[in-house]
């Protein structure tokens, strides 16, 4: 009775208005949503050319820097006047005289500005060319900036943490797509035919989803040779990982084409003498194209987590490649986190991607269906 | 409903191989074997071993037949004697070193499910009935925050803190002078003080997971018309809620115990590891490493199978309480 | 608006004090966009013993006032002002309206003064607890009766209602229940503590004809017996002239007319009121258009012939053996209650689904004849060129991701007719046809209403210039305003396009107005077929009898129940209503 008005409240904007132009104004009304979808952006921004936003290199290492602590960036200046512009103290390393023990202290007297755009180590963009402009870099390199600290080997974290995002954040996407694929011709045989093949693709999917992922992906993970290229070691573990993810979106698309087998648009179409093709591409397809993308972007949280346990534990990406599971190794043992509790830090990075995947994902699974209010 | 619980046995048993057969595949994949890892960890201590010595031990654990003999001869085993075949690591029966730690897994996962559920259940109830309260709203950034951080992580987090802190060490399920000591009271009791924040860390992602599902489930049960009848029939808010709303929307909870176990076991494998829990995972772990196959299979083995006998249990334990499927 | 209900109290509502008293109620709905008033200002009455019928169309608020009585208006609905007075037999008064909707005072009205029966009884009842369960509460609540008192009292209860072994019935389960017996159960409950008013939402809405003859019964016997009065919120005008002392007609949450049935039926004073009597009367004759024809030729070749039609789903025999045929320009009516199977049959024709046996001869123009249960491939989509469908829903029908031009052009797209400015210009010309605005064509099927929805899809099944077009209760989803202008609109287009009509329908109402013959179904048998009037005004076969004997006549003049009977088919068992 209250829908009735609500559609005659209805401007005429959403009269004319396609399927995605409906998500998106139901999407935009979600502000955490919102947020969230600004968040992960911005984070395959950075994951892109990480380069661009790492400040040292980081796989440089450095002797005089052993769990140097992070550094504040300031802004103003105040000591001497006022001077505006971001600098930070570098620090000076000292020794414990008892215990001989590695003590950083920051030199107030001394400051070295940050530039914008400035010239720092070389990378390269996409593999397309090289370049040495950053975001930001130090205009001292005797002097580096540690933001978020350095590691055993002097290396900084936080430009780690922003060359990590390119593998974790990336394995989480490839392995996503593997899953949809394996899922959407799987799940989508099942519920188009039906009957038998659907039966035994149904016992087939509850099998895999009542396994306990872990223990088999670390035995999976154990076959594979340790000497392997990065590459192919990065491949090999998102196959492993949709090994067992594809079941849950297979299940999702089967439970959507079976129940637009019978919805009566379809049976229209079919009698309007449209092709079995055409009706799959044109009349099935985008009717759950929405809740698949949103069953999606819920299921790559779940592989960016999946990807940092297994390299945690050892099983997963190797060192040197660079991905958040393999930086909290680091944080493994309790000495090296008592004395650098900073090398929580890539775990800080995980959490933040993970949430604002799940957010996103959840304002997206909340406005994928505009007509059924 | 015997006839359902029938059908449903009946499906365990290929569950079952297909899980075994699985669990036996996976510890083969890794290219060479057991001796193949010996000889290289002998190698590194300048040992060396002819291909006469290698031959005979890999005929001695009959390493040298088909795989799918190998599969045959170690399921039969499993089967007729409840042998799981030898470590070739510990040099003895794969039995005699998996019970008390898959105890100790199965102990670790229920109670991690019983608080799960303990927590929950009030909490997702309490959302959905108060929705857009800012008691939701706290849970829901719990939530998201609970299905955020990698359990590991969290353990990591507060093992930090205790040792920091407090300058104690949280690891292990048993105080040192019980680690070796038979069965007691004081063992359990022991147990019982070590058990909480491992169990405390599984629960975080389980409740988090948990809270949403029951939180949409009460909501789509809280407007159905069965609701405005008991309503309009004159019941106070509290027990219509609870004979009503909330007695449907348990039945899909129960059904959680399907996926919620399998989760909590993988969770407590990466758990155990970074508390260094006496459970099946640090060993299972080992094992793999050292491609100690029959150890490792066994493992995987009854890890699956205990999942599997999860999603057996909520399927019954559904018809039970259902009887829209109890009287099919 | 309001002036209307300023007419002066009749003499004959004031005769007695009334039970419920209902003066300005205001009830809102909090939206994003704005405050929607579902109830605007409504006063009425209803006295001891009397029934009050509230009818309206989708969306005229009617069901809103009925739960604004008891305060259980779903979320976000509240009263803004007004009172709802409740006159206790110790002379006291209640505003209804001032109470606490969650406290004590209102609880204790709820199910013990004024008990209340819905609309679907079956999702109405809980799945997991048995009806006994759900009966006994109320007794337990209100009466402070013991385990085995209440036990013992639902029982009679579920006898009074007439459930065959009440005894066992208690401890079944709802979804266990038939249609009819579900909405008897929900009656037992609502009766259980002696209500002096019972509100009934729609209560026959989602039932047969039959059954829903026999639950009306039970409603008026049961308020003669307990001296109960009546809240019956309806959209059918033929149960309010059956059962109604007074009527009130709402519309957009405004009372349009409120005053005696006699005088609402035969002397109506609102134009909206008697826009709606004149909307249900037409549907009691033919059509105007039909009465201008020329008679049939029933001499032709038939245009399609079916024998022996038989579909079988497992063990069930949707269709037994069905044989009947379609002249050319003719309209066709086939008629039956749910799982009577005319849906399979209109399904089966256009090979949605596969028959299990039988023959369907259909004529082609150049006099070639198909069988169209056994073609398929190339032939079957030549042949669906000719034979279109008009879907029952308006809302499931049309893809809600397509434009209205690309629902209608894709026939033609598709078979490769049209493409381009021509298929734009083709589309433009269909909607003109069927009375929709060309310039909307660019709208996506959402921002249109339920009768022009229809009309989309009329205008998508006239596109191929078919013969024959199977419309599958075309026009059951429509509020009866807008019923007839689509049935009058398919009418048109027959007269245009030279079509012929297979309009399945469960309302003999519709056929009467539309068809030239009709067939009668049941239990997946063609039990009756005839000249449309023949069958609806003097039936041969007992089921058709009982069939048109239940229905509810437009007139409060007419009501005599006495001719209504069941129906039993000989060498079954009795038990019960019918299941749906």
């Amino acid at each position: 009775m209250v829908d009735v008005s609500i559609a005659t409240l209805r401007a005429d904007r959403a009269a004319v208005a396609s399927q995605w132009q409906l998500i998106w104004w139901a999407f935009k009304r979600h502000r955490l949503a919102m947020a969230a979808l600004f968040v992960t952006l911005a984070m395959y921004v950075v994951a892109t050319v990480p380069g661009f936003f790492a400040i040292n290199d980081p796989i440089a290492q450095n002797a005089r820097a052993t769990f140097h602590p992070p550094q504040a960036v300031h802004f103003f200046d105040t000591s001497d006047g006022f001077d505006f512009g971001p600098y930070y103290h570098p620090m000076r390393l000292t020794r414990d005289p008892n215990t001989l023990a590695a003590i950083f202290i920051a030199d107030t007297s001394k400051k070295v500005p940050i530039e914008l755009f400035g010239r720092g180590f070389s990378y390269s963009v996409l593999g397309l060319f090289e370049t040495d402009i950053h975001l930001i870099a130090s205009t001292d390199k005797t002097r580096p900036l540690f933001l978020f600290g350095a590691d055993r080997l002097g290396r900084d974290v936080y430009s780690r943490v922003v060359q990590g995002a390119q593998v974790s954040l990336s394995i989480g996407l490839v392995g996503v797509f593997l899953s949809l694929l394996l899922g959407i011709v799987l799940g989508g045989i099942s519920g188009y035919y039906g009957g038998r093949i659907d039966f035994v693709m149904q016992r087939v999917i509850d099998f895999v989803l009542s396994l306990p992922t872990i223990p088999i992906w670390l035995a999976l993970a154990a076959a594979l040779p340790q000497g392997w290229p990065a590459t192919l070691q990065y491949m090999m573990i998102t196959i492993i990982l949709s090994f067992t993810g594809w079941a849950q979106l297979a299940r999702v698309v089967r439970g959507r084409f079976l129940s637009l087998r019978t919805e009566e648009f379809v049976a229209a179409a079919r009698l309007d003498g449209v092709s079995e093709g055409r009706i799959i591409f044109r009349h099935m397809l985008p009717s759950f194209s929405s809740h698949i993308i949103a069953s999606m972007t819920l299921a790559v949280p779940a592989m960016i987590l999946a990807e940092t346990s297994l390299s945690f534990l050892g099983l997963g990406l190797q060192p040197p490649t660079i991905s958040w599971g393999v930086l909290l190794r680091e944080a493994q043992n309790i000495r090296s986190i008592a004395t650098a509790p900073w090398l929580f830090l890539p775990g800080l990075a995980v959490v933040i991607a993970v949430m604002a995947l799940n957010l996103f994902g959840d304002g997206l699974r909340d406005a994928a269906d505009p007509y059924n209010k | 409903m015997l006839k359902f619980v029938v059908k449903r046995l009946f499906w365990m048993i290929p569950s079952l191989f297909a899980v075994s057969f699985l669990a036996f595949v996976l510890i083969q994949l890794p290219p060479g074997d057991f001796v193949t890892t010996y000889i290289a960890t002998l190698a590194s201590s300048n040992e060396v071993v002819d291909q006469n010595t290698a031959a005979q031990l890999r005929e001695r654990f009959g390493l040298d037949q088909p795989m799918l003999v190998q599969y045959l001869k170690w399921i039969w085993g499993i089967v007729t004697r409840g042998d799981f075949g030898l470590s070739f690591e510990w040099q003895q029966p794969v039995s005699g070193l998996i019970w008390e730690r898959m105890a100790l897994t199965l102990v670790l996962a229920l109670a991690s499910l019983i608080a799960t559920w303990a927590l929950a259940l009030p909490i997702g109830v309490y959302s959905a009935v108060k929705k857009y309260s800012i008691g939701d709203y706290a849970f829901t950034a719990f939530t998201f925050f609970g299905l955020s951080i990698p359990s590991f992580l969290l353990a990591l987090v507060l093992m930090y803190v205790a040792a920091v802190e407090f300058g104690q060490d949280v690891g292990g399920l048993f105080s040192s002078q019980y680690e070796t000591a038979p069965w007691s009271i004081g063992k359990m009791y022991d147990l019982l003080t070590h058990l909480w924040l491992p169990v405390a860390i599984l629960a975080v992602s389980s409740t988090a997971s948990l809270i949403r599902v029951m939180r949409a489930n009460m909501l789509d049960e809280l407007p159905k018309p069965y609701v405005t009848t008991a309503r309009a029939k004159g019941l106070s808010e509290f027990r219509l809620l609870v004979k009503y709303p909330l007695r449907i929307a348990l039945n899909p909870f129960i059904s959680t115990i399907a996926w919620l176990l399998p989760n909590l076991i993988s969770g407590s494998v990466v758990v155990a590891i970074v508390l260094n829990l006496p459970t099946a995972a640090p060993l299972l772990l080992q094992s793999l490493m050292a491609q100690d196959m029959y150890l490792a299979g066994a493992f995987v083995l009854l890890i699956c199978a205990l999942t599997l006998i999860g999603s057996l249990i909520s399927d019954i334990l559904l018809a039970l309480v259902d009887p829209r499927i109890r009287l099919e | 608006m309001t002036d209307i209900l300023s007419i002066a109290p009749r003499p004959s509502m004031t005769a007695n004090k009334p039970l419920l008293e209902v003066r300005n109620l205001v009830t809102e709905f909090p939206l994003r966009t704005g405050i929607f008033r579902a109830v605007d200002d409504l006063s009425f009455s209803i006295e001891p013993g009397k029934t009050l019928c509230v009818v309206g169309e989708s969306g005229s608020g009617k069901s809103v006032t009925a739960r604004s009585i008891l305060q259980i208006i779903d979320s976000p609905g509240r009263i803004a002002s007004g009172s709802i007075l409740l006159h206790q037999p110790d002379g006291t008064s209640l505003d209804l309206a001032k109470l606490d909707p969650r406290g004590r005072a209102i609880r204790s009205v709820r199910g013990r003064d004024i008990a209340m029966i819905f609309q679907e009884p079956m999702s109405s009842l809980s799945p997991v607890h048995t009806v006994g369960d759900q009966i006994t509460e109320a007794l337990r609540l209100h009466l402070r009766m013991g385990k085995a008192e209440a036990r013992a009292e639902a029982i009679s209860l579920l006898r009074q209602v007439e459930i065959p072994n009440p005894e066992k019935a208690i401890d079944r389960y709802a979804f266990q229940y038939s249609g009819g017996m579900r909405q008897r159960a929900m009656i037992a409950m609502a009766l259980a503590c002696k209500p002096q008013l019972l509100i009934a939402d729609e209560p026959t809405t989602a039932l047969d004809v039959t059954t829903q003859a026999e639950i009306l019964d039970l409603i008026s016997r049961l308020q003669k017996a307990h001296g109960m009065a009546v809240l019956f919120i309806t959209h059918d005008m033929g149960v309010v002239a059956q059962i109604a002392d007074d009527v009130l007609v709402m519309h957009h949450g405004v009372a349009k007319e409120y005053g005696p049935v006699e005088q609402i039926f035969h002397s109506p004073q609102d134009p909206y009121t008697r826009m709606l009597i004149g909307s249900v009367l037409k549907l009691e004759q033919k059509a105007e258009i039909r009465l201008a024809r020329p008679p049939l030729d029933t001499t032709a070749a038939p245009l399609l012939d079916i024998r022996n039609l038989s579909m079988h789903f497992g063990d069930m025999k949707a269709l037994d053996d069905v044989s009947i045929s379609l002249l050319p320009g003719e309209t066709l009516g086939i008629v039956g209650e749910s799982g009577s199977g005319k849906t399979t049959m209109g399904r089966s024709i256009m090979r949605l689904y596969d028959p299990t046996a039988g023959e369907m001869h259909y004529r082609r123009a150049d006099g070639t004849v198909l069988d169209l249960a056994k073609i398929g491939g190339g032939e079957l989509k030549a042949a669906r060129r000719e034979l279109r469908m008009v879907f029952q829903d308006p809302f499931g029908s049309l893809n809600p991701r397509m434009t209205v031009s690309q629902v209608i052009g894709e026939p033609l797209l598709v078979n490769g007719i049209a493409r381009g400015k021509n298929l734009d210009e083709r589309v433009c010309h269909l909607m003109e046809q069927v009375g929709l605005d060309p310039t909307t064509r660019e709208r996506y099927p959402h921002a249109f209403s339920g009768g022009q929805r229809q009309r989309i899809g009329i205008a998508r099944a006239i596109t191929l210039n078919p013969r024959i077009i199977v419309a599958d209760e075309a026009t059951s989803a429509l509020d009866v305003s807008v019923r007839f202008q689509v049935l009058d609109l398919l009418m048109r287009l027959q007269d245009e396009l030279g079509l012929a009509y297979i309009f399945i329908s469960h309302d003999i109402g519709v056929i009467r107005y539309m068809c030239d013959r009709v067939g009668v179904m049941y239990r997946g048998k063609l039990v009756e077929v005839g000249e449309a009037d023949k069958v609806c005004n003097a039936p041969d076969h007992p089921y058709t009898q009982a069939l048109i004997s239940a229905i509810p006549r437009p007139d409060p003049r007419d009501r005599d129940h006495s001719r209504r009977f069941r129906y039993t088919e000989p060498g079954t068992v009795k038990n019960g209503s019918s299941a749906r």
